[in-house]
């Protein structure tokens, strides 16, 4: 039983971990904390829906439409929204108000477009794969496996690629980034686009996972994954996936019976809150941020 | 478009935006005062709201003594979530207060013996009851209506909710033009000087947090008492959000705009039911729901964008960074 919570754990905390890099990554580049992501992953899990629902096309070519969708969804909010506020030098304030705008706005344009109905992909929910004590079913495996690649592959960009570089020196010092060189504005462009890939990916695999979803689905997995986020050290790729599998075990195991009776489900994203309260309070940084000197 | 000519209609759009203004005053104090960037207001509206419902039907309490004591639970739950939190930054501070409103809600739709769960105040009492927790209050409703002659039980909420409105801005305008408003005031344009002058200036935002969380308890009093039943569905954190755009609406730092922005916001949102024209005609009523919120929304991003002072603000005195 308490394999199979851990388990369980790894595949929302591997959910989490993908939102969490796409968050932090833009937090890292425009100090942006993004409170539209959570609806950025429903609007890339109803195109992934229209395309394997309606167009009858193979799940992996609706998780990448789902994916292309959202991230031409990010590349045009930065050019409506985004590029107007920096011009202004909006700070941090207008930036995470400006994203509950746009959540609200996201969010109320899906239900009016899709409808408030539950859906779900056409997947077969009950071939299971038993490893010793754990079973998993498929779409958890592909959500695992999907996440781990991602994060490896968001990785390698970051450390190995130019590009990655680049923007490795945006959320350093985006002024002194500037003055070297750097092409500012194209790797913005960059950042959104990684973003947009990874929430639409995120609300595929967690529209999979959940087996049912709907467009309010994504505001709900907001409050987590900004928890994994903080906790893994806001700006930070690798702390973002230890803080979203961290958090996603964290959530699975607290209702295991072995620990003290366990906690009622319901209450699992209060575990994720009290989780991350508790490590603000010793690290007031998150475990992979930088204390800020100022 | 029989409910426009309707005073009825009025007075409660009136009612809701007094509730705003009450709400959005506590929002004032805490982030066009001292800066404090909470999204959690909601949070204390809850705890005012049910801990004054819990009090009177479960309890048997009077409701002029549970209604004080609630106001002192929401700024408690402002004591509690500042103690932890306000060491954080900015960033991580709203993040924190979103969540702990969420908690708020949680445990109130999942600890059904204390609050009724999501089936909200009718389920307060013992099983088979349908409890009520405004009968004293409805009471004395009925006596100001008659002392003073009101035509409807309407027209006398909406006195009596604004006149606590306008003695609550009025005390609000006051306290910022004592030494220590001009010390909050300080805090929130440079923290760093403010604690150089010898300022404890975590206790002064403690305060304002805890001041401006107590607002928000005596809206969640009015709101309960407005509606006769409440249930966790009616603190969503969008609530918290419609707080932020009155307090955009109107401007910031500046405690006679809440009203201003509240009235505004009552008129949208009000005037948003009745799209009966092309294009909302080809929406049915569900679907125009979501364009009030979407137009809310929309709202909400051009003032950042293009008034990020607010309407009525004065740029010099605070500006939304």
């Amino acid at each position: 039983m308490f394999l199979q919570l851990v388990a369980n754990g790894l595949v929302t905390g591997s959910v989490y971990a993908i939102a969490a890099v796409g968050v932090s990554l833009v937090y890292g580049i425009l100090r942006l904390v993004n409170f539209a992501y959570g609806d950025m992953m429903a609007f890339g899990a109803l195109i992934a829906y229209g395309v394997d629902g309606p167009l009858h096309q193979s799940m992996i070519v609706a998780a990448l439409a789902g994916m292309a969708a959202t991230a031409a969804l990010a590349l045009a909010l930065d050019v409506v929204l985004w590029k107007p506020l920096r011009a202004r030098r909006a700070g941090f304030m207008s930036l995470f108000l400006a994203s509950i705008g746009l959540a609200l706005v996201l969010r109320q344009a899906l239900l009016l477009a899709a409808g408030s109905q539950p859906r779900s992909y056409r997947v077969n929910p009950y071939r299971v794969f038993v490893l010793g004590s754990v079973r998993l079913s498929e779409q958890q495996l592909i959500a695992v496996a999907a996440a781990a690649a991602t994060i490896v592959a968001v990785g390698l960009f970051l450390t190995l690629t130019t590009v990655g570089r680049v923007l490795r020196a945006m959320a350093d010092d985006r002024a002194l980034a500037a003055v070297a060189g750097i092409d500012v504005g194209r790797a913005t462009r960059v950042a959104w686009l990684i973003s947009g890939l990874l929430a639409g990916l995120a609300g595929v695999l967690a529209a999979l996972v959940e087996y049912s979803f709907d467009p309010n689905f994504g505001f709900q997995l907001l409050l987590p994954v900004f928890a994994a986020v903080v906790l893994g050290g806001i700006g930070s790729a690798y702390g973002a996936l230890a803080g979203g599998l961290a958090l996603g075990v964290a959530q699975e195991v607290s209702t295991w019976s072995g620990f003290a009776g366990g906690v009622n489900p319901v209450y699992k994203p209060v575990v994720a809150f009290a989780v991350l309260a508790v490590a603000l309070m010793i690290r007031p940084q998150g475990f992979f941020g930088q204390a800020r000197v100022g | 478009m029989s409910i426009l000519s309707s005073g009825s209609f009025w007075a409660f759009v009136g009612v809701v935006a007094g509730i705003y203004t009450i709400l959005a005053l506590g929002l004032q104090v805490q982030f066009g005062f001292a800066g404090l960037l909470n999204f959690g207001q909601v949070a204390f509206m809850a705890i005012g709201a049910y801990t004054m419902a819990i009090l009177v039907v479960k309890e048997g309490w009077s409701t002029w003594l549970a209604a004080p004591l609630a106001v002192v639970a929401a700024a408690a739950g402002g004591l509690f979530l500042g103690l932890f939190s306000l060491r954080l930054r900015a960033d991580y501070f709203a993040i924190v207060t979103i969540a702990f409103s969420e908690i708020v809600r949680y445990v109130a739709t999942n600890e059904t013996s204390l609050t009724g769960g999501s089936q909200g105040t009718i389920a307060l009492g013992p099983i088979g009851t349908a409890s009520q927790y405004n009968g004293q209050w409805s009471r004395f409703e009925g006596r100001v209506q008659h002392a003073f002659g009101f035509s409807s039980s309407d027209a006398t909420m909406l006195a009596i909710v604004w006149t606590v409105a306008v003695v609550l801005l009025a005390l609000t305008w006051l306290a910022m033009r004592t030494p220590w408003g001009r010390v909050l005031r300080a805090i929130r344009d440079d923290e760093d000087a403010a604690a150089s002058l010898g300022k404890n200036t975590f206790a002064y935002k403690l305060q304002a947090l805890a001041l401006g969380a107590a607002l928000a308890g005596i809206a969640g009093l009015f709101y309960a008492w407005e509606f006769s039943f409440f249930s966790p569905d009616d603190f969503q954190p969008l609530l918290t959000f419609f707080a932020w755009m009155i307090l955009l609406l109107g401007g910031l730092g500046r405690v006679w705009a809440v009203p201003v922005g509240a009235t505004v916001f009552g008129f949208i949102f009000a005037g948003t039911r009745f799209l009966n024209f092309a294009p909302f005609t080809w929406f049915a009523s569900d679907q125009r729901a979501y364009l009030r919120l979407i137009i809310v929304g929309l709202i909400i991003l051009l003032l950042v964008l293009v008034r990020p002072q607010g309407l009525l603000g004065n740029k010099r005195e605070m500006v939304l960074e």
